[in-house]
Order: structure tokens, then sequence, then C-alpha cells
């Protein structure tokens, strides 16, 4: 592929996956109103076109057409740069998730991908980890009492869980061998005992690091059960209760896309990624992985959604000793066990 | 070419960033001046090939150490320091002796070029030098010991610091 082909075909999916993830991050939301409506036996959004299907629409223009207020109180260059630093790591990490296997479109051959490199997960990890200086810096610029709690808050909680969130993800990377995400799926091809697909949730004990997972993930999105950072029973909304219109919609954006890319995580690293029955004509043979990965990620936002309208909050001493006294030892445990595993297969 | 402006481009960018660390007065400014550090030198070992390194410098220190020191700038709500002209002993031995120390050190850096040899970073093993699986070999075979060591000497300090910021039995008592 000439240099020239390459920068045309990048832009192209850049734009088209940008384009994707926001729309998806825009449903995820009219999921969840609609999933825990019906769980609390509402309706949820109905009124904007069938099922509700337009009020995503609808809000984006509320939250462009409101009032940018900027309260007189704020340091503001942080203030203003808070939420474009949550938004702009969110959607960042998406750029080395895979998504299926190569397009071949006529001669262009390019993978589901914007790019693949071999340090992918670490990527991921590093610049979600980044993230949390949105929070807390608009936290603290904010000057007021609530949001500077939920600014500590947040990022006392994403460290800790953070270590939990990594520890459980190395059995995977002793099992792959690989840092690169696409080599982790390729890992998990085929079936064992004739009928049991080769997924990491299957194999090695790696159950345990999936839940292990999944709880650090929900608390580093700053999810329910662990939304202390803007519990708003004590925090009013925790550290966005200044901000107002696109600022505030900015870290709501955040959030939603921080969910759908550990979604995306967790689907590639123990569920098998894209793989399933592939058949028919070619070019289905081609787009189905894409719709089996998309389901994995819809199952896990739909737990996600469930988990919220299910649990109620913990408490934030629970939180810790949870993180520290629980999670970070069985993660370890699992490390060693795993470990074991690999050492005598 | 587009390698070299780039190099170029981030060693711009982690100086000033260096520089605004010391010029700022609000403690929090100063600390993002840090992370611009940080970021830019993870680019400058991925743009010299160590990807791994690149993403662990992100991942601990911009992602980690940095947010600890928001944190506990945050918590303490520390305020605007004062600047002070600075000492007349500081402005005639200290500067002339900075100068001084950075001339050794790049002069130093200049002469032994022969010593990336000595280290192993020969042209060949440049190619696959800062990846995951070489830093694993040369800390799990090579130098097992001294990292051992040191995995000891932090488990020493973190007891420290539990101990020393633990409030006394009596004390906890009372409150």
């Amino acid at each position: 592929m000439s240099i020239t082909l390459f920068i045309i075909v990048s832009v192209i999916k850049i734009a088209l996956i940008l384009f994707v993830l926001l729309t998806a991050v825009a449903y995820t939301v009219w999921l969840e109103r609609k999933v825990v409506g019906h769980m609390q036996n509402r309706w949820g959004p109905t009124r904007v076109g069938p099922f509700g299907l337009l009020q995503p629409a609808a809000d984006g223009v509320k939250f462009l057409f409101k009032e940018d207020l900027t309260p007189p109180h704020v340091y503001k260059p942080l203030y203003i740069a808070a939420p474009m630093i949550a938004v702009v790591f969110a959607v960042t990490s998406i750029a080395v998730i895979p998504f299926g296997n190569w397009l071949n479109v006529g001669k262009i051959s390019t993978p589901f991908q914007i790019t693949d490199v071999n340090i992918g997960l670490l990527v991921v990890l590093g610049i979600t980890s980044l993230g949390v200086y949105g929070v807390a810096l608009s936290g603290w610029s904010s000057n007021s009492k609530y949001s500077l709690l939920g600014g500590l808050r947040a990022s006392a909680q994403m460290v800790s869980y953070e270590i939990a969130l990594g520890l459980s993800l190395v059995g995977v990377l002793m099992l792959a061998g690989t840092f690169s995400l696409r080599g982790i799926v390729d890992a998990q091809a085929g079936h064992f005992w004739g009928f049991i697909p080769n997924w990491f949730i299957f194999r090695g004990g790696q159950i345990v690091a999936f839940f292990i997972y999944l709880t650090a993930a929900y608390a580093e999105t700053n999810r329910i059960p662990f939304d202390l950072p803007e519990a708003e029973t004590e925090l009013v909304a925790g550290y966005h209760t200044e901000y107002s219109a696109m600022k505030f919609a900015m870290f709501f954006m955040a959030e939603y896309a921080n969910m759908i890319t550990v979604a995306c995580l967790a689907s590639l690293l123990f569920l098998g990624g894209w793989r399933g029955p592939i058949f028919g004509p070619d070019w289905l043979q081609q787009l189905l992985p894409l719709f089996w990965f998309v389901l994995r990620v819809f199952a896990f936002l739909f737990v996600y959604i469930w988990v919220r309208g299910t649990l109620p909050r913990f408490r934030y001493d629970q939180l810790m000793a949870f993180g520290w006294k629980f999670l970070l030892p069985l993660a370890i445990a699992n490390l060693v066990v795993t470990a074991v595993v690999v050492a005598l297969t | 070419m587009l390698h070299l402006i780039l190099f170029s481009l981030f060693v711009i960018i982690c100086v000033a960033g260096a520089v605004n660390l010391l010029l700022q007065r609000h403690p929090i400014n100063s600390a993002l001046s840090l992370v611009v550090v940080m970021g830019s030198l993870a680019v400058e070992y991925l743009l010299l090939g160590a990807e791994f390194v690149a993403a662990i410098q992100v991942i601990v220190y911009a992602g980690a150490i940095m947010v600890l020191f928001v944190f506990v700038i945050m918590l303490l709500n520390a305020g605007e320091e004062e600047h002070t002209q600075g000492s007349r002993v500081a402005w005639l031995l200290g500067l002339p002796g900075a100068l001084a120390i950075t001339v050794v050190i790049a002069w130093a850096l200049v002469q032994s070029e022969g010593s990336a040899v000595a280290l192993g970073v020969t042209p060949d093993a440049q190619k696959a030098f800062g990846n995951a699986a070489d830093i694993s070999q040369l800390l799990f075979h090579q130098f097992l010991l001294p990292f051992e060591v040191t995995s000891i000497l932090v488990l020493i300090a973190i007891m420290g610091a539990v101990v020393l910021a633990a409030r006394p039995e009596s004390e906890r008592r009372e409150g």
C-alpha cells in the first residue's frame, strides 16, 4: 500500500470509528435510561421518536444551546481544560482496539482497527490512567467543597482500583504471551474438549480474573455501586457540580466512552474478541466478526446497566477496604495460580 | 527526518515543561507541568524504539505517581507560594555552578559515545532494545538479585511510611 493510500484509509477509519463511538455513547445513555426505566416499572424516554430513539439527538441539541455558565469562583484555565482532558483521553484509547479481522475491498486490505501496536493493552491502560486528571482537576478547579470531595474521592479510588485491574490482566497476558490486542484474540482461537471455545475466561482459572476485572472496571469508570465521586445524595453531583451545558456533557461522554472501552477490553481479553460462527458469502464472512464483537460489547454494557439498577452504593470506607483488602490479594493469588498453571502446561 | 523533527519538538516541550514547573507559583500548575515533562519523556522513549518503557513511563509516572502528587496538593489545599529574589550567594555561586555541571555532563555524554556499546545498546541490539521480552530477560535473569533486593528495599520504605503516618495506639483510642 502506498503512503498516500495508507493515510487516506487511516483518516477514513478514524472518522468512521469516532462517529460510531460517539453514536454508541449517545445510545448507551438511551439504553441505560430505557433499561433502568423498565426495571423500575417506568417507561423511560418515549416522547422523541419511536421508543424515544431520537432522545439522544434532542439531548445533544439541548446541551449545545444551553447557556455555558462559568461560575465566578473557579480557577478558569483548569476549569475549562478539565472536561476536555476527560473526553480526549476517554476517546483516544479506542485507537488501538481491534473490532474484527481484515477488511478486503478490491485491492485494499485493512484491519478493523485504527492501528495495531505491539503494546496495545499497555497503551489502553496508560491512556485511561491519564483520564483521572480530568476528574481530579475539575474537582479542584471548581473551588467548591462538593466538587473537591468528589475529585479527591475519584483520584484515590481510581489509583487504588487500577492496581487490581492491572493485576487481573496479567494472567491473560501470561497465557497469551503478547501485549498486542490482536495477538491476544488470536491466542483464543479454537476449542478444547471438542466444544468449549478457547476463550481465556474458561482457561487457567481466569474466570476469577474476569470478575476482578469486572469489579475494578466498575470502580474505574465511577459507576454504581462505586460511583462515590458523584454520589448525589452526599455531594450534589460530585466533581461536576459546577459544570453545565456542553462542559457537563463532555464529562458524561467521557464516562460512557470509558464504559465502552472497558467493555471492548473485556470482550477482547476474556471472551474471545470477535470469534463466532462465520458463514455465508464473502462480504458476510468479513462483517460477521464485527457483529459478534458488538454483541459481546452490548452484553457487557447491559450488565453494567443491570448492576446499576440493582445494587446500592458502597460507603467510602467499604470501597477502599474492598479494593485493598479483598480485590488486591485475590488478584495476586490468581496471578500465582495462573503462573503455576502456565509453568505446568 | 520526520523522526528528528518529532524528537526535537518533544525535547523542546519537555524542557519547556521543566522550566514552567519552576516558574509557576501555584503547586498544582507545577505538578501539571511535571506531567507534561513525563509525557514528553514517554514520547522520546517511544521514538527511541523503547515502546515498553514508554508505556510504563506513562502508566507509572504520569498515571499513578503524579496523580498522587495532585491528590496531596488538593488535599492540603496548598496555596500560591511567594517568590523571593534569591540570595546573593545563589546568584554568584549557584548559577555558574549549575552551568558548569551541565557542561561537564554534556561533555561526558558526547565523549563517551563508546559507552553505548558497553551497555549493549549497539545498533544490533537497538532494534529490540526496550521491548517487554528484552527487559524481562535482563530483569529476571541477568539482574535478578539486584531486582529482588530493590523490591525488598521498596517494601521496607513502604513499611516505614506506614509506621510514620499511622497515629500511635494511645492517640487512636482517644480519637
